[in-house]
């Protein structure tokens, strides 16, 4: 093992996939270079030059458009969208046309390209730099939605996104790309489609997703300490989602917290929630409860997003709810 | 600096001077008949037989568009079209029986029914890559086909179809930046046909001409009689040639006219009934006809047998299409995702 941050664990992925993989190419707006605004392309224009690493113009309808037609073409593209806030002006070319051409051509077509793109809460970017809004996907089936929370799951699941042959959404979380962690040494990817259990426990699961799989897992250790036994399962692919593993956990724990940084309303925890509920409602002990923004948009003011956002003491306190303690 | 250039009607008298032998020429008409003959059959199975339903844009009176442009292009070069691509897709060589029985929903059908009516022109197997049903999304995606071709060193060229509704789209301003900011072997073939739905283009292009948008993009324009199969044919050869060597896009405004409304159902009624009439007496096939016949090119006879074969394709397209079932419901989560 090595320890990484999160970033260039991605970029690791990325430089590996492109050596692997003549067909790969890299497009977005200042990925070349300036290097990434947060450096995950760093070197990649010096070490694969101007074809394979594609400065665009501000264009993110032409950037994902462009990714849907490399594929089509038998290219793997992997683009970059600067800011998640930035998706819907190239939703129609995700949602409508990428998810969509296997489809309803008859399995004639696939596309097999990654969107990266990142979201910035906590980082005091304010209401439009800031959303978290990978939940809009669960409407899109067709598309795959990826959101990594540490260096070394960044790494496996970047490259499985690369080697997938259908689109991927792959969500990664500003506020994580400076923290370290371990990275295996060898070659590796990790499947689509499976959630991990980061810690296991008997008492509660605590299902989150991206930057709040660490606050869950640092909520988990404080309450080790009142004697409650929290599992902490991360989703890691919200589109498909492993609803087995989520099931699994909640069947012994018979007790369920959904943590994410979307708006509460129709989010993530709206979704495991009625699913969960269609399939254990018999083994549930408590009603599922769920850690999320509230239902604004987000506040720049620094004291006023640090309330907004959800946090390890909020996932303690739904903890404590759930358990009637 | 690039220019705008206009291609007029092309006299008969100068067909051999392009290459045009008798066999493309009758190929020519060959496919446009069959365009032709599937559309007149499609508004028949819709509106006075009721067997289809849905929405479905007629391109009749485009048919010298989508043949000529395809004539011009290779097998292997890739479409990426419209909802409006019956035509697109029958000159681009998908079987007749394929796209009749993909708007009959059948399993049969070259999307498997999956797709309908709009996205008919998918069929990669003869380089019909794509067809989309959003106004303008196409432009963007064969920009990157464009690119994709180019990057992996093909002599390939990517070719796109839209219409003048489509130029008013953000991924149009977008995707036309792209591919002249980026030198990208693609054909950009705007099919003016006066509307967008019911919407006539001077109320809803700002320019004088759709033409000098592109050319603002420092794109080669060429203006091209749409109305004529052979003038179509000859600006895509030098566009395609410029493509295939010096890998530079070209802008073809081609135009046109819907002979019916913008959909199968729609009378195109709000139209100025002079208006419809003048461009009615330049219906493609019926001056493409006349051209041959007194150039002495093809006679009656080979006409009215041409004719004849094509409708008997036509109707055995229905045949092949009512023959055929649809998917079986439970199958259908199969197409979603690629294992």
């Amino acid at each position: 093992m090595k320890e990484l941050t999160y970033a260039d664990a991605l970029r690791e992925a990325l430089r590996e996939e492109m050596i692997r993989d003549s067909s790969v190419i890299l497009l977005g707006e200042e990925i070349g270079v300036f290097n990434g605004v947060y450096k995950v392309t760093r070197g990649l224009l010096d070490e694969f030059g101007p074809d394979r690493v594609r400065d665009t113009p501000i264009s993110e309808a032409a950037i994902a458009g462009a990714a849907v037609g490399l594929a089509l073409a038998g290219m793997k593209p992997v683009a970059e969208i600067m800011y998640m806030d930035f998706l819907p002006i190239c939703m129609d070319q995700l949602s409508t046309q990428a998810a969509k051409m296997r489809f309803m051509s008859g399995g004639q077509l696939n596309v097999p390209m990654v969107l990266r793109t990142q979201y910035s809460l906590g980082r005091q970017h304010g209401s439009q730099h800031s959303q978290f809004t990978p939940a809009w996907f669960l409407q899109v089936p067709g598309m795959k939605v990826v959101l990594p929370s540490d260096p070394s799951d960044a790494k496996g699941l970047l490259k499985s996104s690369i080697r997938d042959p259908n689109p991927v959404l792959f969500v990664e979380s500003g506020l994580l790309y400076r923290t370290k962690g371990p990275v295996p040494e060898e070659d590796y990817t990790i499947p689509l489609g499976e959630a991990a259990v980061k810690k296991k426990g008997d008492d509660v699961t605590i299902v989150a997703v991206s930057r709040m799989v660490n606050e869950s897992l640092a909520a988990a250790k404080k309450l080790e300490a009142d004697g409650i036994s929290a599992e902490v399962v991360d989703l890691r692919t919200l589109q498909p989602f492993d609803l087995d593993t989520v099931a699994e956990s909640v069947k012994r724990t018979s007790r369920l917290i959904i943590a994410s940084d979307d708006v509460r309303c129709g989010g993530i925890g709206a979704e495991i929630s009625a699913s969960v509920s269609e399939t254990c409602f018999d083994y549930l002990d408590a009603p599922i409860a769920r850690v999320a923004c509230p239902d604004t948009p987000i506040p720049f003011s620094p004291p006023l997003e640090q309330q907004y956002m959800p946090n390890a003491d909020r996932v303690i306190q739904a903890a404590k709810e759930v358990l009637g303690k | 600096m690039t220019t705008i250039t206009q291609m007029q009607e092309i006299p008969q008298n100068d067909y051999a001077k392009h290459g045009l032998t008798k066999e493309i020429l009758r190929e020519m008409l060959r496919k446009m008949l069959i365009v032709r003959k599937f559309e007149e059959k499609v508004e028949e199975l819709f509106i006075v037989k009721g067997l289809l339903i849905g929405p479905s844009h007629l391109y009749l009176g485009q048919e010298s568009i989508a043949v000529g442009a395809m004539m011009a292009l290779h097998r292997d070069d890739l479409t990426v079209t419209t909802y409006r691509g019956h035509g697109h897709a029958l000159a681009k060589d998908v079987p007749a029986n394929r796209c009749m029985a993909e708007l009959f929903g059948k399993s049969t059908g070259n999307c498997k029914g999956l797709g309908g009516s709009m996205h008919v022109a998918i069929y990669p197997k003869t380089g019909s890559l794509y067809a989309t049903a959003i106004v303008g999304s196409g432009i963007p995606i064969a920009a990157g086909v464009g690119l994709g071709l180019k990057q992996k060193g093909k002599k390939q060229i990517a070719a796109t179809f839209f219409g003048d509704g489509a130029c008013n789209t953000g991924a149009f301003h977008e995707g036309m930046n792209l591919i002249a900011v980026w030198k990208l072997p693609v054909l950009l073939f705007c099919e003016n046909n006066q509307y967008a739905m019911s919407t006539p283009v001077r109320m809803a292009v700002s320019s004088p001409t759709i033409a000098e948008r592109a050319r603002a993009y420092g794109m080669e324009t060429i203006v091209v009689n749409g109305n004529d199969v052979v003038a179509v044919y000859v600006a895509t050869m030098g566009a395609a040639m410029r493509a295939r060597e010096q890998g530079l896009p070209t802008f073809l405004e081609c135009l046109t006219y819907k002979m019916k409304g913008h959909g199968v159902y729609d009378k195109g009624d709000y139209r100025p009934k002079e208006e419809v009439a003048k461009w009615l007496e330049r219906d493609p096939i019926a001056t493409f006809k006349k051209r041959l016949l007194d150039q002495k090119i093809m006679n009656t006879a080979e006409i009215d047998e041409l004719e004849k074969s094509t409708q008997q394709e036509i109707e055995d397209s229905v045949k092949f299409a009512m023959e055929g079932s649809s998917l079986p419901f439970d199958s259908i989560s199969d197409y979603v995702y690629k294992e």
